[in-house]
């Protein structure tokens, strides 16, 4: 039987998979279809969860016989995802109402992804971690085709699903081989028994699977084809969504597999990934520079950073996960912040997200403005922002370990970086309106939205040691 | 109580947030006494600290509070933490107290200004750095406040932007203060290299290793001054407090005569453990706080606006303190700081008086006769002009005496010729400045004479409390010369001495009350009293001297105050426009420009190539991952087999 330790320590997730159920029933109650209860019901769902994990700071461990582990690095982003899952609830229904999508249908679904990232963030084995990534993945395909009535969204689906399978197949290929070779699928098993640093050639194929797979899920070059075209099509609240909270999981998983349990063979696979990491951010960025659609160059966007927080695992060691970490938080906020500016602009019109539409905005709609303007300087990099101190300690810890290099460029990458996000600043104070934007309708949770996510983002940029320091506190 | 000390910092603060965004619809009156409550609040607060400081034993006179660890990044820290011990103490007493009497003059004075509210918002903000300036811990956020206070220093001096005179005079302000910062921050990356540390109180320990006059100490005292020589207003970088007086007139009282410059001085005293094993740099302090002294004075003699006598007046007395500062006597410098912080806010506060009275002239030339029409103005007035002169029995007296005294006493002789004759002029220019404004025959137009008044009692009552404090509060620092115990310098005496080496390079001071003490007193007491009389004979009893004076070449050398600013003009500023020019001309447009659109261009290319790649076709997609699988793959073998 499984004793109260191990319940505890999947409390939160559990949680979760009631509020799904829950929301379910709600919705088959209602005959109309227009169930206005899933919304608040989900919310409660998320924040209690997010309570809960955060309540078992410096009580959780490891549980199910080493399957799961809900340290406080668990916790932390557990809590991030359920914060995560909370500002996508606040800001779907205005948005899926008017696309005309069933919340009783959307609801569930946000849900058992969250569920999967978290599966993925407390697992300590790599079945698990597995079994998280494809709950997440399924839900995720058919979120990003729920705009059923738009071909770009079936369309987008349709590519994620062919090219996520693509890379299920590696992962789970890259998990079978360190099972040959170690015997073990636990992230410790494999530790101790992977230790060589010119290990078995079935072994090397594995890790380079894994990586492989790794590198999809988190949108790295060249296995980030599906990304723009999804995030492109996908509804609006769910590109924002997908491009913080399967990041924020999967680099967790990243720390936890090849930053700990790989270690001791980063030999082998520290300069693929530093190639990777070089790749990814270049590529992102320069592509970005051209993008007329925001949804697109936030997609650009958010490969850039992949690129940055793969920097990161390069790098290695207790300041450079703390610094990820860090960053992952950074991130979360300020992209989140940014969807929900671009979902506001474009909310009456035709789902063509482009930038022109932004001519003038910052003094029409001042909260927007001001709100944009916090959110672009922490994605470039600037102070007293998150995203600046963010960027300030991930490469610092990667030059202390030695990787100059590869700091250059990614330096030279927030430099690129910064014209395309002040771009859309310039637009917003300094071009005068080409046409008429249309009414950004005032809604409560986007206003509440973004004065949060923009509020802590100067917070932490203003005060960047004490989320350093609980940061610390939650390593591994 | 200690854990209470932040409330001092966060009353100001408070002020400026709800002024920001509660008070849009409030009137006036309520806007100001709001603010000026924020800032009574603040001086509750120092008075309680100094409460708490008194009741703890005299070699413990110390506390810090940690509100919350700040920046930490590697070996880098700089925690935000407020330190009080009896120099700040001081120093928040009289900032927050001069500070709250000024809030309220301010209701009166500002009163009807369109920018009401956003003159309390900077007030206040002002407060909240200036304070923060004194109470930090660390030299990173002295540096905060520092700068903060400089913004705020901006913002009003071109507090009435549109005039474009008064916008230019605030961009010289902070323009002038960013060469003295560039100095200062100079000065914190080599103390962090130096002793790995910006916190006082873990950089005094690390001192022994370092000998007497150690270069590196030396290096980062002078620049540590050249920061203070900008804030504070010295030669060379005085220029800019004269132009200053754009601003509004209790502005000029509060940052420009009692707080804001005065934080040059309070850096050296606060850093006095450092400077006390410089001797050199010691000398230098001392040499150009004498120099400024007498140079700004000579300047202040010849004046006509009633503001730029003032301001002349500030830059010598500052020049005073460095001077008590460069002779190691830095308990007296702030004795001298506290004393010209009553003083001379009081005159700034009596020339607004004036100055409100007479329909916004600021001419002495065209005044006179105010004194019947006055009279609160006008006795103020008169205290604040004896206090400065050195009257003994006066504040100012007491602490420039002891001033000249320490130059004469430390071996300074020919700084303390300069502190005297710089005396001289003081009692001069000031009582000029009293009989042209008060005495004699009114000189303005007739629709100004028909306006004259008094102003209101909101604008009184903090003159008459302030000529309280400047006739009373030199009694602080009675020495023992004049029959008393100097509590003030008691009270200074653990911070001023950190260096634990300082006496054996100054020499313990002798307490002995010689005849020479008395001699050099009588001296400084018989100069103002001549200063005086020339005044008078000058500008009471009109004799004809001054119009023959101002004839001559040397009256208009020092009228157009030696040319100092022309030649900025010509030598610096003139020679930087032209550079500019021509580097904007070519080296921005062709070569920086041609270079950013070059690779601008050049990455669109690319971009537009990899755009391309972007086909939206999944079997293209799958191709290039599987390309980008084989090329892993072979990394990762590559690292294995060779």
């Amino acid at each position: 039987m499984y004793s109260s330790t191990d319940i505890i320590g999947i409390l939160p997730e559990f949680l979760l998979v009631i509020t799904a159920i829950l929301v379910l029933i709600l919705d088959l109650l209602d005959k109309r279809g227009e169930t206005a209860g899933v919304v608040p019901l989900s919310l409660v769902g998320f924040i209690g969860a997010g309570i809960v994990s955060a309540f078992l700071w410096d009580r959780g461990g490891y549980a199910f016989y080493d399957m799961v582990v809900a340290d406080n690095f668990t916790t932390v982003f557990r809590v991030l995802l359920c914060f995560i899952g909370a500002i996508t609830v606040l800001v779907s229904p205005a948005y899926l109402r008017y696309r005309d999508i069933r919340l009783g249908e959307y609801h569930p679904l946000l849900i058992i992804a969250v569920f999967g990232m978290m599966v993925m963030v407390s697992a300590a084995d790599l079945l698990l971690f597995f079994l998280g990534v494809e709950t997440l993945s399924i839900a995720l395909y058919v979120l990003a085709c729920l705009d059923r009535r738009d071909s770009r969204s079936t369309e987008a689906a349709l590519k994620y699903l062919i090219l996520g399978a693509f890379s299920t197949a590696f992962l789970l290929y890259g998990v079978a081989l360190l099972y040959a070779v170690t015997g073990f699928t636990s992230y410790a098993g494999i530790m101790e028994n992977l230790r060589e640093t010119t290990p078995d050639p079935l072994a090397v194929a594995g890790i380079g699977f894994l990586l492989i797979g790794f590198a999809f899920k988190v949108a790295a070059v060249p296995f980030h084809f599906w990304s723009p075209d999804v995030y492109q099509g996908a509804p609006t609240p769910i590109t924002a969504f997908m491009s913080v909270g399967p990041k924020a999981a999967a680099f967790v998983a990243l720390i936890r597999v090849f930053g700990i349990a790989l270690d001791g063979t980063a030999d082998v696979w520290m300069d693929a990934l530093a190639i990777v990491a070089a790749l990814t951010m270049t590529l992102g960025n320069v592509v970005a520079l051209r993008q007329q659609n925001i949804k697109r160059m936030l997609a650009y966007s958010s490969i850039a950073h992949a690129g940055y927080l793969l920097v990161g695992i390069v790098a290695g060691g207790q300041r450079a996960f703390a610094a990820l970490s860090f960053y992952l938080v950074a991130y979360a906020l300020m992209n989140l912040g940014a969807f929900t500016v671009a979902m506001l602009v474009n909310r009456r019109g035709d789902g063509d997200y482009q930038l022109e539409d932004y001519k003038g905005a910052g003094f029409a709609h001042p909260l927007l403005g001001a709100t944009m303007a916090i959110f672009m300087f922490s994605l470039a990099g600037i102070p007293p922002t998150a995203g600046f101190f963010g960027k300030l300690y991930l490469f610092s810890a990667a030059v202390e370990k030695g990787y100059v290099l590869l700091v250059v460029i990614a330096v030279l990458n927030s430099a690129l970086a910064a014209y395309y996000y002040l771009r859309i600043l310039g637009y917003m104070y300094m071009a005068r309106p080409e046409r008429e934007l249309k009414p950004v309708p005032r809604l409560g949770a986007y206003t509440f939205t973004l004065i949060l996510t923009s509020a802590i983002i100067l917070f932490i940029g203003a005060l960047p040691a004490g989320m350093l320091n609980l940061l610390f506190a939650a390593l591994p | 109580m200690p854990q209470f000390v932040f409330l001092v910092i966060l009353f100001p603060l408070l002020g400026v947030v709800v002024n920001t965004f509660l008070t849009r619809r409030w009137s006036e009156t309520a806007i100001g006494w709001f603010s000026s409550a924020m800032v009574g609040a603040s001086f509750a607060g120092s008075v309680a600290t100094y409460a708490t400081l008194l009741g703890f034993d005299e070699s413990a006179r110390h506390f810090q509070q940690v509100l919350f660890d700040w920046i930490r990044v590697g070996s880098f820290h700089a925690p935000a933490t407020l330190l009080v011990d009896p120099l700040s103490c001081v120093m928040i007493l009289v900032v927050s107290g001069v500070s709250f009497l000024i809030h309220i003059y301010s209701i009166g004075y500002m009163h009807g200004d369109p920018g009401f509210r956003r003159y309390f918002i900077f007030l206040n903000l002002f407060v909240f750095f200036m304070l923060l300036l004194v109470l930090g811990n660390n030299f990173l956020l002295m540096f905060i406040g520092w700068e903060g206070v400089g913004l705020c220093s901006y913002l009003l001096i071109g507090f009435w932007y549109a005039d474009e005179a008064k916008a230019t005079a605030g961009k010289k302000a902070f323009i002038v203060n960013r060469i003295g910062d560039f100095g200062f921050l100079l000065a914190i990356f080599l103390i962090w290299s130096v002793f790995g540390t910006v916190q006082f109180h873990e950089i005094i320990p690390r001192l022994g290793s370092f000998p007497i006059g150690s270069s590196v100490i030396t290096a980062i005292c002078l620049l540590l001054f050249v920061g203070a020589v900008g804030k504070s207003a010295q030669f060379p970088l005085y220029v800019w407090l004269p132009d200053a007086m754009a601003g509004p007139t209790p502005v000029s009282a509060l940052i420009h005569a009692a707080t804001m410059v005065t934080a040059g001085v309070y850096m050296v005293a606060r850093t006095n453990f450092l400077y006390s094993m410089a001797p050199t740099a010691l000398e230098v302090v001392a040499i150009v706080g004498g120099g400024t002294a007498i140079f700004a004075a000579s300047i202040g003699l010849v004046q006509n606006d009633i503001k730029k006598v003032l301001a002349y007046s500030t830059v010598s007395q500052l020049g005073y303190m460095f001077l008590a500062c460069g002779v190691a006597a830095y308990g007296v410098a702030i004795f001298h700081l506290v004393t010209h912080a009553f003083f001379k806010a009081l005159l700034f506060l009596g020339s607004g008086s004036v100055i409100h009275g007479m329909s916004g002239e600021q001419d002495i030339r065209n005044m006179g006769g105010l004194k019947a029409k006055m009279p609160t103005t006008y006795w103020t007035f008169l205290a604040g002009t004896l206090a400065i002169a050195g009257i003994p029995g006066l504040s100012g007296f007491f602490s420039k005496d002891e001033i000249l005294w320490k130059t004469f006493s430390s071996g300074h002789h020919t700084l303390w010729i300069l502190g005297v004759v710089g005396a001289l002029f003081t009692a001069f220019y000031m009582f000029r400045l009293l009989y042209l404004t008060f005495h004699g025959q009114f000189r303005g137009s007739r629709s100004q004479e028909h306006h004259l008044h008094e102003s209101p009692s909101v604008m009184t009552v903090p003159l008459v409390i302030l000529a309280v404090l400047a006739i009373i509060g030199g009694y602080i620092g009675l020495t023992p010369a004049l029959g008393g115990t100097n509590p003030f310098e008691h009270w200074l005496h653990p911070v001023v001495t950190q260096g634990a080496r300082a006496h054996t390079l100054l020499g313990e001071a002798s307490h002995e009350v010689g005849a020479l003490e008395y001699l050099v007193m009588l001296i400084s007491v018989v100069v103002a009293l001549l200063g005086i009389w020339i005044a008078r004979s000058g500008y009471l009893r009109q004799a004809s001297w001054p119009g023959k004076l101002s004839k001559g070449a040397a009256y208009n050398t020092v009228l157009n105050k030696y040319y100092v600013d022309q030649i900025y003009d010509t030598v610096i500023s003139q020679p930087i426009v032209k550079i500019s020019e021509v580097m904007a001309q070519w080296f921005d447009l062709g070569v920086i420009d041609g270079l950013v659109n070059g690779v601008a261009a050049f990455f669109g290319w690319v971009a537009g190539g990899l755009r391309r790649v972007q086909t939206g076709l999944v079997q293209n997609y799958a191709v290039l991952m599987a390309a980008g699988i084989l090329l892993i793959l072979a990394t990762l073998f590559y690292r294995v087999l060779f």
